[in-house]
């Protein structure tokens, strides 16, 4: 059986969904440019697959399998929206800058993915726990790659000034890659090198190894 | 088999998560309803208070919104007319001015019209008949002190929305806002850099033969018609001098602008209603 504290840490760096099993890249390329924005998804999408699995792992057992996959998508799709009418009611000002990417958290594969593989086997308060780690392994991505971001591109962190920037009257020159969507993945790919490095296990075998250069080949052209 | 798989099962369940999922969503979006028009109220207001250069986040915050706001009295123009719609007729129209928004109506054959591409200077499509614009009295009775007027019209990646506000002359710019756009961070969407918008209040709006001379220039933007265009933004900057021309031009606010600049009958007659 595995404990609670497991099923919480162990998504942060050991198992992390988007460094080690790259699920859910989509919406981390696209809310990462402003510290404050990303905080505000990560929240929502921890908040989102906590609940889901709670739920569906609630009804696991009157669940009949024919129907599952859709009776995951609704209480997800539920959960989603009602999150978005949270969000506009208390973070209108954040909501707008989510925009379409709230609604997208239903086909984040992270949501499903533990639904699926972990709800529909375990008991509703472990998997509960499973879904905020793995929110939260998700968050410490997310929150890297926003912090590079919004630094570097914009000089600032939470919308506080750091580095001043030229076009403000400072010094600092924007790097304007960071704004873009290419960035994140750069940042998200020096992410995993940097973990693996630390963590060598997770370092998968080679699919194919190249063969030693045959020196014999040169042997007699001469 | 296992007895959760037979049909009758399956019914039972599917039919008891679609009551209960709906039971959720639409609960929480009535709830929620008041507070989120309330947001958009205030995220509008708050819009156009900063064209008109009264809102500065750093000295207001959300709360003082309602009582600066409250200077403004919103009107409908009646775009093709050039004149300020009534009250009366506003309501023979099925509008409701409270919630009334030009963005939406845009999709509403009966209260908006498709625009020619010689029209369509600002590549707008469509535009809304009647348009929402917002009067500020005067400190001295029936003066007109600023009109803020709604604006759009395509940039680089799309439509960039805003307020364009104007001194009591409907000739000198008081101060422009954009709040929706979709232009590239750092480059085009520093049309919303305080440092940017600072260059627009001040201009003049229209030439000395009527036309809109208020332009977005390359290079120094000297004279008291032209605005220095952003650096690395070149379509964005064309997108809004586009749309200047456009809103500010005979087919759309022209003719207005120019009554409430020429004489102050209309105007008197706006903040007088």
């Amino acid at each position: 059986m595995t404990s609670a504290k497991e099923v919480v840490f162990k998504p942060l760096f050991d198992n992390n969904p988007i460094a080690l099993q790259i699920l859910g890249v989509c919406s981390a390329l696209a809310v990462t440019t402003q510290l404050s924005v990303t905080l505000v998804m990560c929240i929502a999408l921890t908040s989102v697959t906590a609940f889901s699995n709670l739920f569906i792992s609630m009804i696991r057992n009157y669940m009949p399998s024919s129907i599952r996959i859709i009776v995951q998508m609704t209480i997800i799709a539920s959960l989603v929206i009602a999150v978005d009418q949270f969000l506009q009611a208390f973070a209108y000002e954040i909501s707008k800058s989510l925009s379409v990417f709230v609604g997208l958290i239903i086909t984040n594969c992270i949501v499903m993915g533990r639904a699926e593989a972990f709800a529909m086997k375990n008991p509703p308060v472990l998997s509960f726990l499973d879904g905020i780690g793995n929110g939260l392994g998700y968050s410490v991505v997310l929150i890297v790659v926003a912090v590079f971001r919004e630094l570097l591109g914009s000089g600032s962190l939470l919308g506080y000034e750091i580095l001043p920037l030229v076009s403000n009257g400072g010094w600092y020159q924007g790097n304007g890659l960071m704004l873009l969507a290419p960035s994140a993945f750069f940042i998200i790919g020096l992410f995993v090198w940097v973990l693996r490095s630390v963590k060598t296990e997770q370092v998968e075998s080679a699919e194919f190894r190249i063969a030693p250069h045959a020196a014999h080949s040169h042997e007699g052209a001469f | 088999m296992s007895s959760k798989d037979t049909v009758s099962k399956t019914l039972v369940v599917a039919f008891f998560l679609c009551v209960v999922c709906s039971i959720l969503v639409s609960g929480t979006a009535v709830i929620l309803k008041p507070m989120q028009d309330q947001n958009r109220v205030l995220d509008r207001n708050k819009n156009i208070l900063s064209a008109a250069g009264l809102y500065d986040p750093s000295i207001h915050s959300d709360s003082d919104i309602a009582e600066l706001f409250s200077r403004f009295t919103p009107r409908l123009v009646d775009i093709n007319a050039g004149r300020f719609l009534e009250a009366e007729e506003a309501i023979g129209l099925g509008i409701d001015i409270v919630n009334y928004d030009q963005r939406t109506v845009v999709t509403d054959p009966e209260l908006s019209e498709a625009l020619t591409s010689e029209e369509d200077l600002a590549d707008v499509k469509r535009r809304a008949l009647y348009q929402m614009v917002y009067l500020m009295e005067g400190d001295e009775e029936n003066e007109l002190d600023t009109i803020v007027l709604p604006v759009s019209g395509y940039g680089l990646w799309g439509i960039l929305y805003g307020f364009m506000a104007l001194e009591g002359d409907a000739n000198t710019v008081k101060g422009l806002a954009f709040y929706e756009l979709k232009e590239t961070p750092g480059l085009g969407a520093e049309v919303r850099n305080p440092r940017w918008t600072a260059l627009w209040p001040g201009k003049k709006v229209y030439a000395e033969d009527g036309s809109v001379g208020l332009t977005v220039v390359k290079g120094a933007g000297m004279g008291e018609y032209e605005i220095d265009g952003l650096s690395g933004a070149t379509l964005t900057s064309r997108g809004v001098a586009n749309l200047v021309q456009y809103w500010l031009g005979d087919d759309a606010f022209g003719p207005l602008l120019k009554q409430l600049g020429g004489g102050q009958s209309q105007a008197i007659a706006a903040l007088d209603r």
